[in-house]
């Protein structure tokens, strides 16, 4: 599955808030780590901020901070805003209808539900937990020091 | 055996299992192995969840427990009334998989909800799985039961090697 790369750098820019919850992050140090331009990551902001996910803040001391429920929004909340009719995959018309053109819209449309499925039940605090889980198993190899 | 946990009392004993947690402000959930007197509110509760009364399965259930060495009926009391349940069973090598850990139902009454009653009913099946030496846990739900998949997910569980099918065999 591929993401355009303004999703990609939305999901990104959002965990990369929801993970440090009630801090306003420079936008500049968003566009640094995943490597996208500060006009490109602008643009993914504004759309987040109007559909209530982050607040952006001018200014000296300003910058963007998570203000929506980690433990309620999916990747299928952020992915929608981003990659409209992605899940409204076209079905035959009557007229051109085949037995076989049905059957492959059936097996196309069973891909589409268990993706919507995956999408819709990942939260953004399931992504975080399971990172920091992830984290945790190395430092308990001794792979990795983590500091608390 | 008597383990400290968290806070948590929690003993074994075979499929018995009788965890305590106590909170500061003297709320008490207790999760213990299911008695007879508790299947009537099971029954209530999934008929109030689901829309659907099957008092028949819930005393099967009930039976299994006490018959079946590897499956465990957990129930979750609070202020004197079931709060929720679960229950585990072992399986090794149906569909051809290695031993592992089914968890085959879990629910909370409505009323005691967003009350971590899931989440502690899950980590006590979790236990009973690994204390009897079960690594990989599974289970399986409706593809359109958002909120219980993400349940799920958030205490760490993926998609799996396995996938469902199915065909009306008509």
């Amino acid at each position: 599955m591929k993401l355009q790369q303004g999703t990609m750098c939305a999901i990104l820019a959002v965990l990369h808030m929801a993970s440090r919850p009630n801090e306003q992050i420079p936008a500049n140090e968003i566009a640094e780590i995943y490597g996208v331009s500060q006009h490109h990551l602008a643009k993914v902001l504004r759309t987040l901020s109007l559909a209530g996910i982050v607040e952006s803040t001018r200014g000296a001391g300003g910058g963007c901070s998570f203000i929506g429920d980690a433990r309620k929004i999916t990747l299928y909340d952020i992915i929608k805003l981003f990659e409209s009719g992605w899940f409204s995959a076209a079905s035959p018309s009557p007229r051109e209808q085949s037995d076989e053109a049905t059957e492959l819209y059936r097996v196309l449309g069973e891909v589409d539900r268990h993706t919507a499925a995956t999408l819709q039940s990942v939260t953004l605090q399931t992504i975080l937990n399971n990172a920091l889980r992830t984290a945790r198993r190395r430092a308990a190899a001794g792979r990795v020091a983590v500091a608390e | 055996m008597l383990l400290r946990l968290r806070g948590n009392s929690l003993r074994l004993k075979g499929a018995d299992l009788v965890l305590v947690n106590s909170r500061a402000d003297g709320d008490e959930l207790t999760i213990r192995a299911v008695s007879l007197e508790d299947v009537p509110a099971i029954v209530a509760i999934d008929a109030e969840v689901t829309g659907s009364t099957k008092a028949d399965f819930w005393y099967g259930c009930y039976a299994r427990q006490n018959t079946d060495a590897k499956c465990t009926f957990l129930v979750a009391h609070r202020d004197g009334e079931v709060a929720g349940y679960t229950i585990g069973a072992i399986q090794a090598w149906e569909f051809g998989s290695p031993p592992c850990g089914w968890v085959e139902v879990i629910s909370v009454a409505p009323q005691h909800r967003n009350t971590h009653v899931a989440t502690q009913l899950f980590e006590a099946v979790v236990r009973y799985f690994r204390d009897n030496g079960i690594s990989t846990v599974r289970t399986m739900l409706h593809i359109d039961d958002h909120q219980l998949i993400s349940f799920f997910r958030m205490q760490g569980m993926a998609a799996g090697p396995f996938i469902e099918l199915e065909m009306q065999a008509d």
